[in-house]
């Protein structure tokens, strides 16, 4: 399954949450979800960990408006929507974490 | 492949609605078919012709409208969500007795049961929200 | 033609401070008119929408308590509850007002794998 989130990960427990449920698949972290795809925060560790299971995105242009594009945690593929709308189709479903 | 798309939250407030956007102008122009955008929630607010945003940033809604002119989109508003947050049609002034109608063009209100046929027909489903 | 697709709606929301969790059962209750294979999955604060006693004069707001007993009438009985979401608020499924699958995380997102459509608001 592809799992979206758009929290970031100090604010809300919307990727926690989705860590601590998915089985298997990819998260693509989208709008503010993105800042927990930036190194040196505290969530780092969590969502470097989560990578033994799941194949990490975070979207460029949600990355790139927050000023956040030049920090991108080590193991986090970035992608454009065009990549967004391939994950999709390359997963039987998605849930998107509100 | 064929897409159907929910956009759970209105305008401006949450990115929810610019980023269902992007997705399907980046869906249609790679040759997928959207089968339909539903608004649920105050989702239905991105229906409204009576907004006026900054020149000089997106127009939301108009650009909706635009999209759904130019792909012959299906895009639909939940008739109870609406009749909550007060987006109005023709047929739902009359019903109601409204004076006026605010539905913007490109968009027809309709009942959840089109959200479930998109769920039962579309190949892929993807929620916007909070 | 009739499809019939594995629908999971899935609740992370507590009701009242927010819509989502009413509108989310109108959705519900259509699905199953669709006659579709309905779950739901409450996570998180999502548990909060079960409990016993929703008493909202004070609030001068409509209670939709009762619409959660009423889904069985729609043959919606499969109500699936996390239990570590339960135990962080208190909570046990003698304090929901609906009889519920309680599992824990994991079974639960091996169980979202296993559906076509899921929904979240």
């Amino acid at each position: 399954m592809l799992h979206i989130v758009n929290k970031s990960p100090l604010d809300r427990n919307t990727l926690q949450s989705c860590l601590d449920t998915a089985a298997e698949g990819a998260l693509l972290l989208i709008e503010d979800g993105v800042y927990a795809a930036t190194s040196n925060s505290a969530y780092a560790g969590k969502l470097t960990e989560a990578m033994g299971r799941l194949k990490v995105y975070a979207l460029k242009p949600d990355l790139e408006a927050r000023g956040m594009a030049d920090r991108v945690l080590a193991g986090v593929t970035v992608v454009g929507y065009d990549g967004f709308v391939d994950l999709v189709a390359e997963y039987p479903t998605c849930q998107s974490w509100l | 492949m064929k897409f159907a798309l929910l956009i759970n939250e209105g305008p401006y407030t949450h990115q929810a609605s610019d980023s269902a956007y992007l997705f399907a102008k980046a869906a249609l122009a790679k040759g997928h078919e959207i089968f339909r955008v539903f608004f649920y929630h105050d989702g239905v607010n991105n229906a409204t012709r009576l907004t006026t945003p900054p020149q000089d940033d997106r127009n939301i809604v108009n650009r909706w409208s635009k999209l759904a002119e130019e792909h012959k989109l299906d895009m639909v508003v939940c008739v109870a969500a609406a009749q909550r947050r007060g987006i109005v049609d023709d047929g739902e002034a009359k019903r109601n007795g409204k004076d006026t109608t605010n539905l913007a063009p490109g968009f027809r209100i309709s009942g959840l049961g089109q959200l479930i046929e998109a769920g039962i027909q579309a190949d892929r489903l993807v929620v916007f929200g909070d | 033609m009739s499809d019939i697709k594995k629908f999971m709606f899935v609740n992370r929301k507590a009701p009242y401070g927010t819509i989502y969790a009413l509108e989310s059962l109108e959705v519900v209750l259509i699905a199953a008119a669709f006659e579709q294979d309905v779950s739901l999955a409450f996570i998180d604060d999502g548990v909060y929408q079960l409990k016993k006693g929703h008493q909202t004069s004070g609030i001068e707001v409509k209670g939709f308590e009762k619409t959660y007993g009423a889904l069985e009438d729609y043959d919606i009985t499969k109500l699936y509850v996390d239990s570590e979401s339960l135990a962080a608020r208190g909570l046990t499924a003698d304090d929901l007002c609906v009889p519920v699958e309680v599992m824990s995380r994991a079974e639960l997102g091996k169980l979202m794998e296993t559906q076509d459509v899921l929904l979240s608001f």
